[in-house]
């Protein structure tokens, strides 16, 4: 395998062409090297972790929190992530999902800032699903960079620090003389110095350096972390129609696939006319394929497969079969009516998930009692993309190239479908089209597969239509969320009751699950950060009657709409200031220990390093108001509203202006989000991240709603599935970052955080504008006059 | 057959005449830069010109597309005003998952063709047949103008 990145086409073809000897543990150090070293690079692709297992970094099961809780935890092995040609092209590998939140970008720059190396000498392979290599590879739950930035500085370090040793040899100077910069090895005393790709091959003969010796560079020497002054790694290929999503996958005599699912999740078919479809010009087979019994978990949803030359032509054929479904067990499934059945459900004593004090008493003793009940429905994630994936099965191979989250999982799951030993599965990532956690659920990957098998292996593109997205997806939870407070004399909150209703996830994964996970509790509910002496927290129960899944913040959305909407209920009730009752709700500034509030989950991380801090959130509202000029005198019709939200171990605070005419359309002049998210990598795609939570945020607050109808979802494209476009946007939004002093303290997530207090600010800024409280979403017509 | 020019080159498509361009310019001619979001001309990721007017290419069928000019994303940089607006996207760091912006240019490269210094009631109107769903939007309208050389107003 003498040959540059170049010739290879491929990452998963050149890194599978080993893909057998990795299986083999007990290989011999000494074919290792004699294979290192004829790959003509230093630090080659395509060696398997697991062959240092023993000395150098793999995750451990005896750590609980963090990366090191994630199935295959980390890996910060140099050899696995990096690779330097003897033309001195540094290839860094990225392991986690590209979908807009630019880890393409900033993973290998953490990598390449500790190497030193010149980004543009940089190129970026991604890696393929394969954890035992790279670690987890999940790419969800905002923690790319929280569990990786230190393994990828470690990477980095290591590969800098075998490099400066070859140079040092070769010069025979003590190691401590030399150092590395941009891409060369200097030795200052001689004036001599070696270029990256000159050491390839002698660095390549050394023995990767341990942990504990790695030596990573001072925050004040970093040349790209903390920056932001990279551009986006494929933001050429975006712009220029270059870049390669699932869709966009084509193979020599690939063939094309749509399939009609059963309209209500467990249906069936019962019998179905192909002749129709058969004569649709370019239809090449009809196939059925099988539903699965509960829970949904992965997997396909079954129903009938057209297979044609084209995309259009196997549209052409689904519209014309003839199939007659068995709805099963869900064919009630009425959003109308589970939603009168949630409310009855909050309006009773629930299961309790947390209790502080007498809240029974307390409310009863309250000079004021308020009460209010939220709706928040059913969401899609609809990345713009749909979910896509190309098989292809050869000698018992097969190999799929899609955009997925979760490149593992869609392994797991293909060889499970297929009966094929995980080895011979290959899982090539693409780019995605947006992602917002459907991708995280490889059901399309498995159906893509069972296609190709059915056609003796050839290769297969399953496309969904907007259609299938948005009436198959794994649905955001719906949720009712009933509160009651009591205020003493003087308006302080001295009772707290929450009752939170809604489907769980687990649902999709153990059928009858009825009560929010603690994952779910915990984004916000249960850990509700105010000091309250009387506080109770309930999860009535509520059955799933469609795939429950992971959307963009999850449960964040409806509680923090919930609570940070009450709360100004409360501020307006007691009349006080928005701003100053919230802060003393939430009370002075504490490092509150999760487990006291019966959150145990903590977004998966040690309760010890990641506190919730309530300092840090009242810095961000201070920050948000600041900045947003909270207090100003605005325009007739304008408001400004307040939300603040802990998530995904980073602080988030709200501050939306809105203006509404006298026919009661909806504008949004101005936005100021004020984040905390700890020490920032690369800030300038954080921004875009945020502006991009805010936009998503107020799409889902003013149109998103999927509703169910006979078993089935109502919606079924852009039309009456709204999005926000560009007039409705926000015009300006004012991304406020806590500025980072320092790299050692915790990292927090970016993608989510900025979601879960749009709605609420803007919910409280309309009040704020027109007396008009908004408590069930989305806000649609609510605010026309007729 | 139907016979299209595609990118000035001609090109024999072997597809009935009711298939839409989008389909024809992805799976047969292997132009995917042209993107599929909803097959309904509610989202504009399929933009593309025809005789210079930006156009759904997933609602247009071959047939209405044979005889005129038609240019997709792939040929946009050797456009002066397209390789404007790209450097423009890439200038303001516009793109986050990036699928929709093979559409996003072709709008505002054709509002921009027609319409050299557009006002912000120009951008919306031009541009909001687009959808991003990463939210992309303020970034789009500040490259419109930078690429239009109007200066981006920051307070």
């Amino acid at each position: 395998m003498k040959t540059s990145l170049d010739q290879i086409k491929s990452p998963a073809e050149q890194i599978d062409s080993s893909a057998d000897k990795f299986s083999i543990v007990n290989i011999s150090r000494r074919n290792f090297l004699k294979d290192f070293a004829l790959s003509g690079f230093v630090l080659a692709v395509g060696f398997p972790s697991l062959l240092l297992a023993d000395e150098t970094a793999t995750s451990s099961e005896p750590d609980k929190y963090g990366a090191d809780a994630m199935p295959h935890g980390w890996v910060d092995n140099p050899l696995v992530f990096v690779a330097i040609a003897e033309d001195g092209t540094v290839t860094i590998i990225c392991h986690r999902s590209e979908m807009g939140q630019g880890v393409r970008t900033s993973l290998p720059m953490v990598v390449a800032d500790e190497l030193d190396a010149n980004w543009l000498n940089v190129k970026v392979q991604q890696a393929p699903g394969d954890e035992v290599r790279f670690g987890n590879q999940d790419t969800d739950g905002s923690r790319s960079m929280r569990h990786f930035f230190m393994p990828m500085r470690r990477v980095g370090a290591a590969a800098r620090q075998m490099l400066e040793t070859a140079a040092a040899a070769q010069w025979q100077v003590p190691v401590t003389e030399v150092h590395a910069e941009l891409h060369q090895v200097i030795h200052t005393a001689s004036g001599q110095s070696l270029s990256y790709g000159e050491l390839a091959k002698a660095a390549a003969k050394l023995p990767v350096p341990a942990r504990e010796t790695l030596r990573l560079k001072n925050a004040a020497d970093f040349r790209y972390i903390g920056k932001g002054g990279l551009k986006i790694y494929d933001g050429q290929a975006m712009v220029t129609g270059q870049a390669q999503y699932g869709i966009d996958t084509r193979l020599e005599g690939m063939l094309y696939a749509v399939i009609a699912r059963p309209p209500v999740f467990g249906g069936k078919v019962l019998n179905y006319d192909a002749s129709a479809a058969l004569k649709v010009p370019g239809v090449v087979k009809v196939l059925e394929l099988n539903s699965s019994p509960p829970p949904a978990e992965f997997n396909p949803l079954g129903g009938i497969a057209v297979i044609a030359t084209n995309t259009w032509a196997a549209i052409q054929g689904r519209k014309a079969l003839k199939i007659s479904w068995d709805n099963g067990p869900n064919a009630s499934y009425d959003s109308d009516n589970f939603r009168a059945e949630m409310v009855v459900s909050s309006r009773k004593p629930g299961k309790v998930v947390r209790n502080d004090g007498d809240v029974d008493a307390a409310l009863d003793k309250s000079t004021q009692r308020l009460s209010a009940e939220y709706y928040a429905p059913h969401l899609a994630q609809a990345p713009m993309e749909p979910p896509a994936a190309t098989a292809r099965i050869i000698k018992g191979h097969c190999e799929v190239w899609t955009c997925t989250q979760a490149p593992q999982a869609s392994r797991d799951q293909v060889a499970k479908w297929l009966k094929l030993p995980e080895d011979k599965v290959t899982i090539n990532v693409t780019l995605l089209g947006g992602g917002f956690g459907r991708k995280s659920k490889p059901d399309y990957v498995v159906e893509a597969a069972l296609l190709s098998q059915a056609m003796q292996g050839k290769p297969v593109k399953l496309t969904w239509t907007r259609e299938d997205d948005l009436q198959h997806s794994y649905f955001h939870t719906v949720s009712v969320e009933h509160l009651e407070a009591g205020l003493d004399k003087q308006g302080k909150t001295v009772a707290w009751l929450h009752r939170t209703v809604a489907p769980s996830i687990s649902s999709t994964f153990a059928a009858g699950s009825v009560h929010e996970m603690p994952a779910e509790l915990g984004m916000g509910v249960i850990n509700v950060p105010f000091a309250i002496p009387n506080l109770r927290i309930e999860n009535p129960a509520a059955e799933a009657h469609t795939r429950i899944g992971w959307f963009r913040s999850v449960s964040n959305i409806p509680h923090a709409f919930a609570i940070q909407s009450f709360v100004a209920e409360l501020a307006t009730a007691a009349g006080r200031d928005h701003k100053d009752y919230l802060l003393e709700l939430i009370g002075p500034a504490r490092r509150i220990d999760p487990r006291s509030l019966g959150d145990t989950w903590n977004q998966g991380e040690s309760p010890v390093i990641y506190p919730l801090d309530t300092g840090r959130l009242r810095n961000v509202i201070d920050s948000a108001c600041r900045e947003a000029g909270w207090g100003r005198t605005l325009a007739k019709g304008h408001g400004l509203g307040l939300a603040a939200h802990y998530s995904f171990v980073t602080y988030v605070a709200v501050v939306v202006e809105v203006a509404v005419d006298q026919a009661g359309k909806l504008s949004i002049p101005r936005i100021d989000i004020a984040v905390d998210c700890g020490p920032q990598v690369n800030p300038e795609r954080i921004r875009s991240q945020l502006e991009g939570a805010c936009i998503m945020g107020v799409s889902l607050a003013t149109l998103g709603e999927i509703s169910f109808k006979d078993g089935a979802v109502i919606q079924d494209n852009f039309h009456n599935y709204q999005l926000t476009r560009i007039d409705d946007a926000p015009r300006e939004i004012r991304v406020h970052l806590v500025p980072t002093t320092e790299f050692d303290s915790p990292l927090g997530g970016v993608g989510e955080p900025g979601v879960p207090p749009i709605a609420p600010a803007l919910c409280n800024a309309i009040f704020a504008a027109t007396g008009q409280r908004i408590r069930e979403l989305p806000i649609r017509d609510q605010l026309l006059k007729d | 057959m139907i016979t299209l020019t595609i990118n000035g080159q001609s090109q024999n498509i072997d597809l009935p005449a009711d298939t839409p361009l989008l389909w024809a310019l992805r799976d047969y001619v292997g132009l995917t830069g042209t993107k599929f979001g909803c097959g309904m001309a509610l989202c504009g990721a399929c933009t593309v010109h025809i005789d210079g007017e930006p156009t759904r290419a997933c609602v247009t069928p071959i047939s209405a597309a044979a005889g005129k000019t038609i240019v997709t994303i792939e040929a946009m940089d050797q456009d002066a005003i397209g390789k404007k607006v790209q450097e423009a996207w890439l200038s303001q760091g516009v793109p986050q998952c990036g699928y929709c912006q093979s559409g996003q240019v072709m709008s505002a490269t054709a509002l921009l063709k027609q319409n050299a210094h557009p006002s912000d009631a120009d951008i919306d109107k031009a541009m909001s047949g687009n959808i991003c769903r990463c939210g992309t939007y303020t970034r789009i309208r500040a490259a419109i103008k930078q690429a239009a050389g109007l200066a981006e107003i920051k307070s």
